[in-house]
């Protein structure tokens, strides 16, 4: 398993590209396994390809089950 | 009577022209490279005496002296080059010894072909950072090898400084209880370097750090009389420079992650690639050990220079007959800070 | 940093952690398989393993592309590059594997192979357009998560007739090997795993269902920050002690129970399933693995270039078979720490950055004394 890092889409180019960005690091990814890229959409990247894209609601509900745990 | 007509030189072009290998021979060309780039721009009156060595004035103390090579590649990255690179390298090998800088020689293995503007490029930001520094560049020597034999250029520059008396720094002095302190962010050179670099193909905003201490080190040593050492983290960063340390003092260190000063943008880069900032190299950074009683003075006196706004007290020097640098990550857990086994390499696991 | 700091919160860690404390029961052993070698990187790096209780066991899993390569295959790939002359192109974490013969890709390279290291498979495509007069391998390495990349470079070279590009494929499945793991009467006793992050966001969590089913055992699958993790690893116990044997996702902000359909359509249309791999320490593996299908036939580096594989036996000191199964711990190997370090590696599982010998050599070996 592998090293894959959350980064936001920037910029949408032709071919099946992006420009995506994290923490002001920019780089040119590969969109073709993933459809309906949209600028904004957060993906998982790895070796230059982006796997999938993260689901902010989902995101949040983690964030969520992680507080709940906190103890009262 | 016919005038002695003056004997022309034709000036080097420098705009367009490139190295040849008589440049590198020792006569008629060579002179001219160092009468029209080297000694211009490195003006000063040690170098203008024009011997083969120079003659400096006596000084009262011990004499340091460190030398550093050059290689980098790109030559030219954002925030600098291969030439101030030379400077702030050796400026701080021999600051960081309690030395105060005053002389460099600088030697330069240039390939044919190389293009004169760059190299004049390169020897106006040395003399520009030397100038910064307060050292004078008073002897060198230029060498051309054949086209394919060399990188571009290689510079060498080897620095003489003077420790005023009484004071005796190194790495072996530390002793369990002192305070171990960075004087700002880490990674900054090593990501600019690797961001130039095509086959890895990012692009970030981060400059490298590269400067010359030597006004830091200086208040340093001048105001806490509890220094142990200093050392900058060059190659193999944060990480490596403490373990050896640690070795040579024959103590173990503590050191906390959440103390640890690093940019955002560098710690992204380093996710992108698999690498770990502590491994990373800076070249405008030091590390300092003090006795508890002069910690927060030192933090201090890092904090009101300008290279030092982001000083910050990292850890402690503890008993350990392992030498261990150990880490507490911001979970409570504890994980070993190793030497770096050969280079970083990004992964993809 | 977004979708990255929020999961490495240390107040919210300390709370987990703290659950998990409160709902381990005392009398009894939790024993926890992390299959993936990126986790056992988390564990060691936030130095979670010393935070969780002693009854807490982590067991290291095969999960690590590089670690379960057999020496025989890196053989073949330093043969391309040496032996038939194409310029190898490989991710930087094969490189120093040892292998027969005291050879490396990093040794081979400076004894003058052109073996050069890449970021993505992209950038090997590049080289082999950028090279047209030479030969090109790609050394493709990975679970899932690798796989559907190296799948879409192959239908761009088929689509733009790039002639001189191939993979030697070593892609392999990771349901495959979890349940060869499982399936070993005489192996390590799990209580549950914790399933692979990247690798899931392609498969679904739906492959793990057979595990949970069939096996009885408690599958979790964990997002890649420390808070994940810890969450998974609370979720587990929580099953373990309600005696249930399900498939949970912790990582649903990038994991569905599908999947992602379009590269596993990719993989399936590029890629077949071959009949058997060998894993270094798991020995035969079937149907674990992937090679070029028919269609891909010519992008096959195996059958382009004369490339017979040659099994080679590990190091007779070498533990990295049992510590991949999770029966032996690196500080068991004789070899761990002593003439195998990471400047000197016997066994991959010491040079690959996932390996459990180099996560604890470089993170843990002195904590755990």
């Amino acid at each position: 398993m592998c090293l894959a890092v959350p980064v936001q889409i920037i910029e949408v180019l032709p071919g099946d590209e992006a420009i995506a960005e994290i923490a002001g690091v920019k780089k040119t990814i590969s969109t073709a396994l993933i459809e309906d890229v949209q600028v904004g959409d957060y993906v998982i990247l790895h070796v230059g390809y982006a796997l999938q894209k993260i689901d902010p609601e989902e995101a949040q509900k983690t964030i969520q089950l992680f507080n709940s745990q906190v103890s009262a | 009577m016919q005038e002695k007509k003056k004997h022309y030189v034709r000036p080097l072009n420098i705009k367009n022209g490139k190295i040849e290998m008589n440049y590198g021979a020792g006569g008629k060309a060579s002179a001219q490279l160092i009468s029209e780039l080297f000694a211009k721009y490195f003006n000063n009156e040690y170098l203008m005496q024009g011997d083969d060595g120079a003659y400096l004035p006596a000084a009262e103390g011990h004499i340091v002296m460190a030398t550093d090579s050059h290689v980098v590649s790109p030559i030219f990255f954002s925030g600098g080059d291969i030439g101030s690179l030379s400077v702030h390298g050796t400026v701080n090998d021999v600051s960081v010894c309690g030395a105060k800088p005053l002389y460099l020689s600088a030697g330069f293995i240039l390939e044919e072909g190389f293009p004169l503007a760059d190299l004049e490029k390169i020897v106006k930001s040395m003399a520009e950072e030397a100038k910064k520094a307060g050292v004078y560049i008073v002897t060198g020597d230029t060498k051309v090898v054949e086209k394919g034999k060399g990188d571009g250029i290689y510079i060498n520059t080897t620095g003489v400084g003077v420790v005023p008396k009484g004071i005796h720094l190194s790495g072996a002095n530390c002793k369990p209880g002192d305070v171990i302190a960075v004087s700002g962010d880490i990674g900054d050179h090593g990501i600019a370097i690797m961001s130039q670099r095509a086959n890895l193909g990012f692009e970030t905003e981060i400059q490298s750090d590269s400067a010359s201490l030597n006004s830091m080190t200086e208040a340093l040593v001048k105001e806490i009389p509890s220094l142990r050492c200093m050392r900058d983290p060059t190659r193999g960063g944060l990480g490596t420079t403490l373990n050896e340390l640690a070795t040579q003092s024959k103590v173990g260190m503590k050191i906390e992650e959440a103390k640890i000063p690093v940019k955002e943008q560098v710690t992204a880069a380093c996710e992108f690639l698999g690498l770990d900032p502590l491994f990373v190299a800076n070249e405008g950074k030091l590390i300092a050990i003090c006795g508890p009683e002069d910690a927060e003075k030192m933090l201090e006196i890092m904090r009101a220079n300008p290279l030092g706004k982001n000083a910050q007290i990292i850890g402690t020097c503890v008993e350990d007959e392992n030498c261990f640098v150990q880490m507490e990550t911001p979970f409570g857990g504890t994980r070993m800070v190793d030497w770096l086994s050969g280079e970083q390499l990004p992964r993809i696991c | 940093m977004k979708y990255i700091s929020e999961y490495r919160d240390s107040a919210i860690a300390k709370e987990i952690t703290k659950k998990i404390a409160e709902e381990v029961r005392p009398e009894r052993t939790y024993r926890l398989m992390e299959f993936c070698g990126g986790h056992t990187h988390v564990l060691s790096r936030y130095g979670l393993e010393n935070i969780l209780p002693k009854n807490v066991e982590m067991i290291h899993g095969p999960g690590c592309p590089v670690c379960v390569m057999p020496i025989g295959r890196i053989d073949s790939a330093i043969e391309l590059a040496v032996k038939h002359h194409v310029i190898l192109c490989t991710y930087a974490d094969t490189m120093r594997v040892p292998a027969s013969g005291g050879i490396s890709m990093m040794k081979a390279k400076a004894q003058g192979a052109d073996i050069r290291m890449v970021y993505s498979v992209s950038d090997a495509y590049k080289i082999a357009k950028e090279n047209p007069d030479k030969e090109v391998v790609f050394f493709a390495i990975g679970f899932e998560t690798t796989t559907p990349p190296t799948a879409v470079v192959l239908k761009q070279a088929k689509a733009e007739n790039i002639k001189n590009f191939s993979v030697f494929c070593n892609h392999v499945l990771t349901p495959a090997a979890m349940k060869h793991i499982l399936n070993n009467p005489n192996g390590v006793k799990i209580d549950g795993i914790v399933g692979p992050a990247h690798v899931s966001t392609i498969i679904g969590s739906d492959p793990y269902k057979e595990l949970a089913e069939k096996y009885k055992k408690s599958v979790v699958v964990a997002g890649f920050e420390p808070l994940d993790m810890l969450q998974a690893i609370l979720m587990l116990i929580r099953q373990i002690n309600d005696g249930r044997a399900e498939v949970e996702n912790e990582f649903i902000r990038a994991v569905k129970p599908e999947g992602n359909v379009k590269a596993i359509n990719l993989m399936k249309e590029v890629f077949d399933i071959r009949d058997s791999f060998e894993w270094r320490g798991l020995s035969s593996v079937p149907y674990s693995a992937l090679k070029l299908s028919e269609d891909y036939a010519f992008f096959d580096a195996e059958k382009r270039f004369d490339l017979p594989y040659r099994r080679v036996p590990d190091n007779k000191a070498c533990e990295c078979g049992a510590i991949l199964r999770g029966e032996k711990h690196p500080s068991d190997c004789r070899a761990f720490g002593t003439v195998c370090t990471p400047e000197t590696p016997i066994g991959s599982c010491m040079v690959s950055s996932e390996g459990a010998c180099a996560a604890y050599y470089t993170y843990g070996r002195r904590t755990k004394k």
